[in-house]
């Protein structure tokens, strides 16, 4: 990959950074650049620039897109591909790669730990011992978490490995999806609201699209209720940010987990006073594990197209 | 196929169970003796040594007549109540109650029950068998993930508003494929064991003896599974030979990529060796539910990032607390059933019984889940 332009929308992993550089990629860091002339950057060093390196926070929107008129191919450092323009993508012939599989068991992970650390209040509860006040009282009693039912908003590769570990805390499994899907022992729901109604924990699960947008609104957090919890491992936008403020604020929603903000990094200030939420940075694949395998996938996909062969992980 | 026996002893230190169990009111519940004194044959007498919250007062009452240690009635009945961090069990306890026949206890350990006594006069024991396993597991499981992936502290971090002036919090460490060594695989160790199993751990063990039973890698030495392992999870009982069972040695094998998770109890660590180790950077990070001199902690560990500390949480759930009524109430319902009011009943007297826990709200099947187990002398 000798000489090529490769830009990179944010702060890389030091690991993919040296690699390319080690490959002979000349770096352009967009992040670098100040917000109001980033597409400036961009048509500055257009000549150059046939590669781009983005993730879930900073993609390649149109007017990118646009300003880069020699790009070929967009390797995503994430599996969600909600901020590449996928039409204009098409329309241009620029491939796109992502990185799934190798995240899977990561947010998964966090799936679960978010549900339980809500539930049993970990946090909150390491903080009543840090201030002090155990010495003067015992923390409340906290929910039990194994056996509740959990619904899960899509039942893609993320969707599946949250159930297989859910199961192992005996917890019925429930979902949603558009179609339904061959798993008997889990029952599916033909409408969120109906999946809200039918469960105790939901969990955001899949793609970000037009349609998903605000999949979690208002109807379906009074139909997950007081006592229902929300687990969002998705996307920022696929929650209705403000109804779910007011509900948890209100107390109509029993609690909720939270790895993604519609503004990120901003999240909303009225949920840092509440017990029954936990906030957390975007941290799904935040492993040095999982990181680094995505990193070789972001390599792999870019050395295979510039060497002209199969793209490991495509998507367009 | 026989219920494990896991004298884990759940209660909080300096607090004895019954309290929690008292949250609203006090007292022993009201008892609805005839006029002639004797109680009615539909609600068998069951003394109770332990004050009883509202919840359960109302539910034991609905059942058996509840006989408080002052009522002439408690040397003839045949059923008592206790909870293993309140009362002893011992010769005394059951010279004063001669007609004894049967206790159930509100615990998991039994440890404060004299069970060699027990069995020599013909006294059968329930304990609530693995009642509040899943619960403990659960947390653990949960402090784990939290550990190596640092929910609280990135939870805190971005609370304090450093995720906008700082940006990302530092990587976690994945979960798959990290070598889990479980210190005791009783009950609550099995239900981690299987928990964890779902996450892509390695699961190996050490105990006194393997367990036959078991799927997992046992390890018969804990120097050997300290060293094996990316993290420790103590869920043993807390006997003599378990004080400790974390110390210098142990600390060091595990190294400083090593993780420890306790929900057994503050003393199966030596703490002032653990705060030294994390302060020298000597272990990665912990994650307690428990310390030697609750509530009192470590005041080192206030300051630093790779611990997680929490009070004492592991097992109180609304949830467990109400399986505990139900299946203390289903274990006095099985005695009785065998050994009804006005017979001379059939009391093994040979050994104890552990009650399997039931379906929620299935109590009549206890009758025929009442197990009964050879007294082990392996508690962990």
């Amino acid at each position: 990959m000798e000489k090529i332009g490769v830009l990179i929308t944010h702060q890389p992993l030091p690991y993919l950074e040296q690699e390319l550089t080690r490959r002979g990629c000349r770096l352009f860091r967009l992040w670098e650049a100040p917000e109001t002339s980033r597409l400036e950057f961009c048509r500055e060093n257009s000549a150059a620039i046939r590669a781009i390196v983005g993730n879930s926070n900073f993609g390649a929107d149109a007017a990118t897109i646009d300003a880069l008129p020699k790009v070929e191919i967009i390797a995503s450092f994430s599996v969600g591909l909600d901020k590449v323009d996928l039409v204009k993508c098409k329309e241009r012939g620029i491939r796109v790669t992502n990185t799934p599989d190798v995240l899977t068991d990561d947010v998964a992970d966090l799936a679960i730990g978010l549900a339980i650390s809500v539930m049993r209040r970990i946090p909150s509860a390491d903080k009543y011992v840090r201030s002090g006040a155990w010495k003067k009282g015992d923390y409340t009693l906290t929910t039990r978490f194994s056996g509740k039912t959990v619904g899960i908003l899509g039942l893609g590769r993320i969707g599946i490995a949250i159930a297989k570990r859910a199961e192992a805390f005996d917890c019925p499994i429930s979902y949603y999806s558009r179609t339904e899907k061959p798993y008997p022992n889990y029952t599916y729901y033909s409408t969120p609201v109906d999946l809200a109604s039918n469960c105790d924990v939901l969990v955001v699960a899949c793609a970000l699209t037009e349609e998903t947008h605000h999949i979690v609104n208002r109807a379906v957090i009074d139909a997950l209720g007081p006592k229902g919890v929300l687990i969002n491992i998705g996307r920022g936008p696929h929650v209705d940010e403000s109804e779910l403020v007011a509900a948890l604020v209100e107390g109509r929603l029993g609690g909720a987990g939270l790895d993604v903000f519609e503004n990120e990094p901003h999240v909303p200030d009225e949920l840092f006073g509440l017990d029954n939420v936990v906030l957390v940075p975007h941290v799904g694949s935040a492993t040095i594990e999982t990181r680094t395998a995505m990193a070789d996938l972001v390599l792999g996909n870019l050395e295979a197209h510039f060497l002209n062969k199969p793209l490991l992980t495509p998507v367009v | 196929m026989g219920t494990r026996k896991t004298p884990v002893t759940l209660r909080k230190e300096n607090m004895n169970f019954s309290l929690s169990l008292t949250a609203s009111g006090s007292g022993s519940g009201s008892t609805t003796i005839s006029s002639d004194g004797s109680p009615p044959l539909d609600r068998p007498p069951v003394l109770v040594l332990l004050s009883l919250s509202d919840a359960w007062s109302s539910a034991l009452s609905a059942k058996f007549t509840i006989i408080p240690p002052s009522s002439p009635l408690s040397t003839s009945t045949r059923a008592v109540l206790i909870s293993g961090s309140v009362n002893r069990v011992d010769s005394t306890l059951l010279d004063q109650y001669p007609s004894l026949r049967c206790v159930v206890t509100t615990s998991a350990g039994v440890n404060t029950i004299n069970l060699e006594e027990c069995r020599r006069r013909g006294v059968l024991v329930a304990n609530v068998g693995e009642t509040y396993s899943n619960d403990v597991a659960d947390y653990a499981v949960g402090l784990l993930i939290d550990a190596f992936r640092r929910l609280t502290m990135s939870d805190r971090y971005l609370r304090n508003g450093l995720w906008v002036s700082r940006g990302d919090y530092p990587l976690g460490s994945k979960l798959g494929g990290k070598r889990v060594g479980i210190v005791g695989l009783g009950s609550i160790g099995s239900a981690i064991a299987k928990r964890l199993e779902a996450f892509g751990c390695k699961i190996s063990y050490f105990s006194r003896k393997p367990k036959p039973t078991a799927n997992y890698k046992y390890v018969p030495n804990i120097i050997d599974l300290a060293t094996k392992s990316d993290v420790l999870v103590v869920s043993c009982s807390l006997t003599k030979e378990t004080h400790h069972i974390i110390n210098k040695q142990v600390l060091q094998a595990l190294g400083k990529e090593g993780i420890i998770i306790n929900i057994g109890r503050g003393a199966h660590i030596d703490e002032p060796e653990l705060v030294r180790s994390l302060v020298q950077g000597e272990i990665k990070g912990v994650g307690l539910d428990v310390f030697e001199n609750e509530p009192n902690v470590p005041k080192e560990m206030f300051e630093m990032e790779n611990v997680v500390l929490t009070p004492h949480q592991a097992v109180f759930t609304p949830e467990a607390l109400s399986d505990v009524i139900q299946i203390c109430i289903a274990n006095f319902e099985a005695f009785f059933a065998e050994n009804r009011p006005g017979t001379t009943g059939t009391t093994t007297g040979t050994d104890y019984c552990i009650s399997r826990r039931t379906q929620e709200g299935d109590q009549g099947r206890c009758a025929e889940s009442y197990q009964t187990l050879k007294p082990a002398d392996d508690l962990v």
